[in-house]
């Protein structure tokens, strides 16, 4: 084990050229051993900062003393009281920009690895059975939750915690919203981590009621006024891709991410025995820089694909997380940066045969901050490809709203919700994640499912 | 879980059968579609709502056999149950929304092909259920595939039942019947045609020329069904549309059928081969609905 207080423990991970060819966790996550070590490196600041950059605001501190004292079960207790949803956070929070962009060891040497420490708790906490502690006796209040993505399950969680009888709405067939439909396997295993966690939250006391589409199979008024609920939270999640809108998007082989991520994971198209197909490209660009276009593509590549990013700005402004950018690389995936998609060229069945593109450079900075592209005249050239991925984001989708009297919507068409308490134009009627803030991350998502749950038990506490 | 209360083969690849379902059953109307798994890892298929009973809390669905998964649903018998039964998704149609007196001025022809029938049911259901009685076209390949003419009968006006082999009814195609009608001096205001692809393409070309307004369902691909992958997109009017949410009913007229065939076929291999490499050990010749 490391001695140099500055340096975390390193954590194991799949061989890059191995993994490129499975769906099997990249990251191994820390042994009892190596959190133990990790651990001690916590100086258990008495102003703790990470706990101020964390969105449901755990008691990071306070579970690390546990696991430095070999507590572990009391280290889950410690995380659970703020999270519904820790062995997920420890694998797909942007830890870096939260709590351990905060952390004072990051001024010298390396932050404390608070992310992995909270999976090793929480896979811990799983292997050895332990469940989140429930409320003592149920208040006899009902409150409906719309999408069981990290917004809903955050929020019903903490609901149940304080004795609310609340019942959550899923539209597909399985609860978990992007945990589910979005985020791969190879980051984030379905069986042994999403579904567990789901399992917890449902011994709260939540009930999951799937194959209900909010706003078609029955309403949020219906729900108020015919089955009882006394509150609402809306976390539908994000809604409709975007595309590009170039010549020859219609072609086969172009899809959303979402279209081609919820194949592999929701219906899951990777494996050989799966009913839904997915299609296994030989050179497949993915067009854009987030996030979701790093999970396309490394899909992809699993799949048997040559995968090329093509993204219109340099590697300095990809949105998608440094360790994603780097996990991709290390696989194999190649960067085509500083390139714009003009025209999508198909054979004379109809399939994609290629992607014209034009060479971008960076210009002056627009209102994001960062620095507009520019095109390159006369720069255009020809990507052979046989598939084509659109990861350009999405936008609101207006199953709800457009359903919901009195349930106001901003100029882009996002559900209008107070940051603080989640509350809505409609009485009784909250909303928080991509719903309200457009696509984001998981854990902004939870942040803003624990903000409604406040925001809730005290609209119903004083009604 | 949702239980099937009936089932009755309609003819060798179709088949028609009542769920129970209650949530989905309170709020469909015609024009809409559900979302059925048959069970744990299989795949979403989307069929467009037959008929359906709020009181029961049934809804009744037709499909036909196109692929591995509605091959599973024929097997399936009542009193089992399907996995997931999601519903109602898209817009209902747009008759929905008129007034009873509104539609009562008005003469409306729906034109229905092959598993398209089923579609057509309620819509012609409920306009009768208005005092509205629309003039219905039947068109199947040959007289023993012909489906639900007596619940048809029953709802339409005048009912014009055509094969394409002349084994039944008129002789011809559905456009043949459309123009004979004109030529027998009959006028309608607004058509609503359901039916193969190529089908709907060949209604509006004609109507079209008539200066009748036609409305058409359109079914491709799918997988969520609620907007979300945006796999069922097509052309209309020049704007992307998502099926699933905008439609699946839009005016024919904007629609690009050519685009969405393309569209079509390419996926039909993809989704339909490996009931195809079971079934027929070739590539797909017809059968399934999309295909001439």
């Amino acid at each position: 084990m490391t001695t140099d207080v500055n340096v975390r423990v390193p954590v194991r991970e799949q061989d890059a050229a191995e993994r490129a060819h499975n769906f099997e966790e990249v990251c191994y996550g820390y042994n009892e051993e190596e959190a133990v070590c990790e651990s001690t490196r916590c100086l258990n600041c008495q102003n703790a900062q990470c706990v101020k950059g964390c969105p449901v605001a755990i008691d990071i501190p306070a579970f690390i003393a546990q696991v430095k004292a070999q507590d572990f079960e009391q280290a889950y207790q410690i995380i659970s009281k703020s999270s519904s949803l820790p062995a997920v956070c420890g694998r797909v929070c942007p830890q870096e920009t939260q709590c351990e962009g905060k952390c004072i060891r990051g001024f010298k040497g390396d932050p404390v690895s608070i992310g992995k420490l909270e999976r090793f708790v929480a896979d811990w906490a799983r292997d050895h059975g332990i469940k989140p502690v429930g409320a003592a006796s149920k208040n006899g209040k009902k409150v409906a939750v719309i999408g069981s993505g990290p917004a809903g399950l955050t929020c019903a969680g903490d609901l149940a915690r304080l004795g609310y009888e609340v019942t959550i709405f899923e539209a597909l067939h399985e609860p978990g919203g992007v945990l589910v439909y979005g985020i791969p396997e190879f980051r984030l295993p379905k069986e042994d981590v999403v579904l567990k966690e789901i399992e917890n939250v449902k011994s709260l006391g939540v009930k999951i009621e799937t194959n209900v589409v909010i706003g078609k199979t029955v309403s949020i008024d219906e729900l108020m006024q015919d089955e009882g609920f006394d509150a609402v939270f809306i976390g539908s999640g994000a809604g409709l891709p975007k595309f590009m809108n170039i010549p020859g998007e219609q072609a086969g082989g172009v899809f959303s991410a979402n279209e081609y991520l919820t194949r592999s994971n929701l219906m899951k198209a990777f494996k050989e025995d799966a009913d839904t197909p997915i299609y296994r490209g030989k050179k497949v660009a993915v067009v854009g820089g987030g996030n979701v276009a790093m999970d396309a593509a490394r899909t992809a590549l699993r799949l048997g694909a040559e995968v090329h990013i093509v993204y219109r700005r340099s590697e300095e402004e990809l949105p998608a997380r440094v360790e994603e950018v780097h996990h991709a690389k290390q696989e194999g995936i190649i960067f085509d940066l500083l390139t714009n998609p003009v025209e999508i060229l198909a054979d004379e069945s109809g399939w994609v045969s290629g992607m014209k593109c034009i060479r971008m450079e960076l210009g002056e900075p627009d209102e994001s901050g960062r620095r507009r592209p520019v095109e390159v005249p006369g720069s255009e050239f020809v990507m052979e490809v046989d598939a084509v991925i659109m990861s350009l984001g999405t936008s609101p989708n207006p199953l709800i709203s457009s359903t919901t009297e009195g349930l106001d919507v901003n100029k882009w068409k996002c559900i209008i919700a107070d940051e603080e308490n989640g509350a809505t134009t409609k009485e009784g009627v909250y909303a928080g994640g991509d719903a309200v803030t457009g696509a984001a991350t998981v854990i902004l998502a939870m942040g803003a499912g624990k903000a409604a749950a406040r925001g809730i038990d005290e609209y119903l506490s004083n009604k | 879980m949702y239980k099937i209360l009936k089932k009755r083969v309609l003819n060798e690849t179709i088949c028609l059968m009542d769920v129970e379902a209650p949530r989905c059953a309170a709020h469909c109307q015609p024009g809409q579609f559900v979302i059925v798994r048959t069970d744990e890892g299989a795949e979403r298929i989307p069929l467009t709502v037959c008929d359906y009973d709020r009181d029961a809390g049934v809804v009744t669905i037709v499909f036909q056999i196109v692929g591995a998964g509605t091959l599973r649903m024929m097997h399936m018998e009542e009193g089992e149950y399907f996995h997931d039964f999601v519903g109602p998704l898209g817009q209902p149609s747009e008759l929905t929304l008129e007034t009873a007196e509104a539609l009562k001025s008005k003469k409306i022809l729906f034109v229905a092909g092959g598993l398209g029938t089923a579609p057509v049911y309620p819509q012609v259901k409920y306009l009768h259920e208005l005092g509205v009685d629309a003039d219905v076209i039947v068109g199947a390949k040959t007289k023993d595939i012909l489906i639900m003419e007596d619940e048809m009968k029953a709802v339409a006006g005048n009912l014009y039942i055509t094969t394409d082999d002349g084994s039944y009814g008129r002789s011809g195609m559905v456009t043949k019947v459309i123009e004979d009608l004109y030529a027998e001096g009959r006028k309608y205001d607004l058509c609503v045609a359901i039916g193969p692809m190529i089908m709907m393409k060949f209604v509006c070309k004609l109507t079209k020329t008539l200066d009748l307004p036609t409305i058409v369902s359109m079914n491709p691909i799918m997988v969520d069904g609620t907007g979300m992958c945006g796999a069922c997109r097509l052309i209309v009017g020049d704007e992307v549309k998502f099926a699933c949410v905008d439609g699946p009913e839009f005016d024919g007229f904007l629609v690009d059928f050519d685009q969405a065939m393309k569209r079509q076929n390419l996926y039909k291999t993809e989704e339909g081969r490996k009931y195809l490499l079971e079934q027929e050990k070739e590539t797909h010749h017809g059968g399934c609905g999309q295909c001439n």
